[in-house]
């Protein structure tokens, strides 16, 4: 049978990472496909191709067996293919009728919009996906899962035969998603080809019939669920040889330097306890969403907590008082380096002595090129590639900016650095100098806490990974213990190992 | 990486252009020439410019400009506003001279509880801002009102002007052997205080990383919201100050002392090169522009043009001061981009 729509070969570069290498997937009409793999497979990538936000570098995208280029969003949803996201756009203070027909209402005499029409066709669509919603109340306060239907909605309005939903049950409660499963199978069942990307393997085989594995960009295989495991799956995930080492140096881990004890934001962690020796690399894994940043964050004061407490070297840290946290020797590299990290406008010089600014001063005053010699001096020992101190940070290549976050911060020298990602996106050389610098500083006893989504790196780098699955601590492996499939099953809630 | 071959290492190390051209084709030294310019011409083609007086009375009008552009400089520059300050100026002049009505004599006095209301009006917009998180814009429109409405509720249409003479006379004498009033070493003794903690402070570095993105700043460890308060409540005394001298040059408090004074310091502030979406700018072109928008209003007063006239010179100046800076930093990448090392710099930067 033809597939609906079919992608084969499909590359896609975005500058020097390749997120799609020889991507193939194949929907067919009445059939649930599930999409998983890793974080950085290239689920969302694919996703944003099928949606047509992106075009592909080499490949072809078929419908129906016809090659089609997609040069907008508007194009693929002339096409058939609707995207409902894990969090919905709606307009809030619309109605659901318009927000269903945003930029197609129908029209009556004059080119009025006919209202009751509108209305008409909602209730339509509602009663098509047996929900009852009104279609004169605004979007804002219906619940994640009503919006979901709404975008269901808008996407039948069009005839969508092809509906792609990327974690759409990440913020949906067990009874949301049982109705959202009804909807999706009706649909699938009245013939439409459906998509579905989770990382919950209970809903994929509840829900789907065929399932497509990724991995760094690559098919990897497609079978019928009827022929899989939930352990072949996680193990078809991560397969793949930890062929590149990182240096790590071993250590003896000294006092413990950071202790977390109970830590709890509603909504974002629950109940997070851990602690980390100096001369120690812990790994906070976990997929993206489970609140490894947010503990992070919260550690370092950006945000507030709910309760527990926060030690370094045994004095308690003021919650919400991120000088104060410098102050007792924590540093934080944030994950975005360029909203959190820097301040792009300002030069390299100003951004690397910013958190020492007062460090550099005398008598509250900056003077005689204290911050310059400095950042100098930093600049030179990470190697940062510049012509000048005085440039924007915004000058430099990604690799480069991320040198100038960690000299910002090993130049306050901390005695507990938190780092969030330490390697996204720079490149392969960089990053193992920056996986060097981690080993040499936890030897001279600092305690490091990375938080890293790239497994390899977690498993080369870290004396013990603490896994989190959503907003909880789920596991503490040590070192020797640690490998992909112990993590990943942790990370996906499929073993909740003894912390 | 293969691109790095195209950096040759020995000119990576390359200086840094010498002050003095990065100088010159700065906005800072666009407006002092603009001064130098208007005053030369000025002096020679209309009577009474250019003459001792006319000087003093520049200076007088000035100061309260001056006084207030200081700290407004600094607030703009982390991306905030304050549109309150002539009315805390007129708040101040009211409660002062009811102060004195009501037999208040000592000076000291006087002066200490007029800064000490200023602060406090200030630190009323600071709480509006930081605490409960509202936009500058709005709630200092919001309190440009209010103040104002309490000045009349302090001083009704009353005019308080019974001051000691020694007080009013005081207040604008000149320096021995000069015309210029002695109030002018104040405020410069004030503008190097603003100076210093602007350019030499680690306040002053929190201010532009503040400006230019606060997220970052936060993750940095500087205390935004704190530092934004504090800057609200100086700009309140500072505000209180020119209150005072306002009172006293005068000789009289009234409701309505240093109405729509606000748009004249703002209007000062962007022309002298600060951004009003934060994180550009600095003192030195902010002081040339409080001179040169000065000289340019009473020049054309003493050449007799209307006064509706002066208000559409001053707006043009303004429009121009938000697109000026950006003309010149425009025109300045542009060059730099034509240069060739840098080209080759900046392909690496990918």
């Amino acid at each position: 049978m033809l597939p609906v729509l079919a992608l084969e070969g499909v590359d896609k570069s975005f500058g020097a990472v390749a997120a799609l290498r020889d991507a193939r997937l194949e929907l067919h009409a009445g059939e649930a496909h599930a999409l998983v793999g890793e974080n950085g497979a290239g689920k969302s990538t694919l996703v944003k191709i099928l949606a047509g936000v992106h075009g592909p570098d080499a490949g072809r995208l078929l419908l129906d067996g016809q090659p089609v280029a997609f040069g907008s969003p508007a194009d693929a949803r002339a096409a058939g293919i609707a995207v409902i996201y894990q969090e919905p756009t709606l307009f809030p203070d619309l109605s659901v009728a318009e927000n269903i027909f945003m930029g197609r209402q129908p029209l009556k005499g004059l080119r009025r919009i006919d209202a009751s029409a509108m209305r008409e066709r909602t209730n339509e669509l509602f009663g098509r996906l047996g929900v009852q919603i009104d279609p004169d109340r605004p979007a804002r306060g219906l619940s994640i899962a009503d919006q979901q239907l709404v975008e269901i909605a808008k996407a039948l309005s069009f005839d969508a035969r092809v509906l792609v939903m990327d974690e759409p049950t990440a913020a949906l409660s067990g009874v949301e998603v049982e109705r959202l499963f009804a909807v999706a199978r009706a649909l699938r069942d009245d013939g439409a080809a459906i998509l579905f990307i989770s990382h919950r393997f209970d809903e994929v085989f509840a829900l789907c019939q065929r399932v497509t594995v990724m991995r760094d960009g690559r098919w990897i295989a497609t079978d019928e669920i009827g022929n899989l495991t939930v352990d072949g799956v996680v193990r078809t995930m991560v397969g793949r040889d930890i062929s590149a080492l990182f240096p790590k140096l071993e250590t003896e881990p000294g006092e413990v330097r950071l202790t977390v004890d109970g830590l709890t934001r509603h909504g974002y962690f629950d109940d997070v306890s851990f602690t980390v020796r100096g001369g120690e690399i812990v790994a906070l894994a976990g997929l993206v969403g489970a609140g490894r940043s947010e503990v992070a964050r919260a550690i370092f004061g950006i945000d507030r907590y709910d309760a527990g407490q926060v030690h370094v070297d045994g004095r308690r840290l003021r919650p919400g008082d991120p000088p104060a946290a410098i102050a007792a020797g924590l540093a934080l590299v944030p994950e975005d380096r360029r909203q959190q990290g820097l301040v792009m406008e300002l030069s390299i010089e100003r951004n690397a002595t910013l958190p020492r600014r007062w460090a550099l001063s005398r008598l509250g005053l900056l003077f005689g090129g204290s911050e310059r010699r400095s950042a100098a001096d930093w600049a030179k020992r990470l190697q940062v590639k510049a012509a000048r101190n005085t440039d924007p940070v915004s000058t430099l290549s990604g690799g480069n900016q991320q040198k100038v976050v960690l000299a910002k911060w090993l130049s306050t020298e901390p005695r507990v650095l938190m780092i969030d990602e330490p390697t996204r996106g720079i490149d392969v050389g960089t990053k193992s100098e920056v996986h060097r610098l981690l080993s040499q500083l936890a030897s001279e006893g600092v305690a490091v806490l990375m938080v890293s989504s790239e497994l390899p790196e977690v498993l080369g780098m870290a004396d013990r990974v603490l896994v989190m699955h959503e907003g909880r601590l789920v596991a503490d492996i040590p070192r020797d213990q640690a490998d992909e499939e112990s993590v990943m099953f942790a990370a996906t809630g499929q073993r909740e190992a003894a912390a | 990486m293969a691109t790095d071959t195209l950096v040759d290492p020995a000119r990576t190390a390359e200086a840094a252009p010498p002050a003095w051209r990065r100088l010159l084709g700065s906005w800072d030294a666009i407006l002092i020439l603009a001064l130098l310019v208007v005053v030369l011409v000025a002096s020679a083609t209309i009577e009474g410019v250019g003459s001792p007086r006319f000087y003093r009375f520049l200076v007088l009008e000035a100061i309260p400009i001056a006084l207030i552009a200081l700290p407004m400089t600094l607030v703009i520059i982390t991306g905030e506003i304050d549109l309150s300050v002539a009315s805390t100026v007129g708040l101040t002049c009211s409660v002062l001279g009811q102060l004195w009505y009501l037999g208040v004599t000592s000076l000291p006095v006087l002066i200490v509880l007029s800064l000490l209301l200023g602060a406090m009006l200030g630190a009323v917009n600071g709480v509006f801002i930081t605490v409960f998180g509202l936009p500058s814009l709005a709630v200092t429109i919001g309190t440009l009102a209010l103040y104002r409405g309490l000045a009349y509720v302090v001083l009704g249409d009353r005019a308080i002007a019974d001051y000691p003479q020694a007080w009013t006379q005081n207040a604008v004498a000149p320096i021995p052997g000069t015309v210029i009033p002695w109030f002018v070493l104040v405020l410069a003794a004030l503008a190097v205080v603003f100076g210093v903690l602007l350019y030499a402070t680690p306040i002053g570095r929190s201010l532009y990383a503040i400006g230019n993105n606060a997220d970052a700043s936060t993750f940095a460890g500087v205390s935004v919201l704190r530092t934004k308060f504090w800057l609200f409540v100086a700009t309140g005394a500072m505000a209180a100050l020119a209150g005072v001298f306002w009172t006293f040059r005068f000789a009289s408090a009234r409701a309505d002392n240093a109405t729509g004074l606000e748009l004249a310091v703002v209007a000062a502030v962007l022309l002298g090169g600060v951004s009003i979406f934060g994180g550009r700018g600095g003192l030195v072109g902010v002081l040339a522009a409080v001179a040169l928008l000065g000289v340019l209003r009473n020049s054309l007063q003493l050449a007799d043009v209307p006064a509706n006239a002066l208000t559409i010179v001053t707006g043009t100046l303004l429009i121009l001061s938000v697109v000026g800076p950006n003309v010149v930093r425009m025109t300045r990448d542009r060059l730099r981009r034509r240069r060739p090392l840098t080209t080759a710099l900046e392909r690496t930067s990918s």
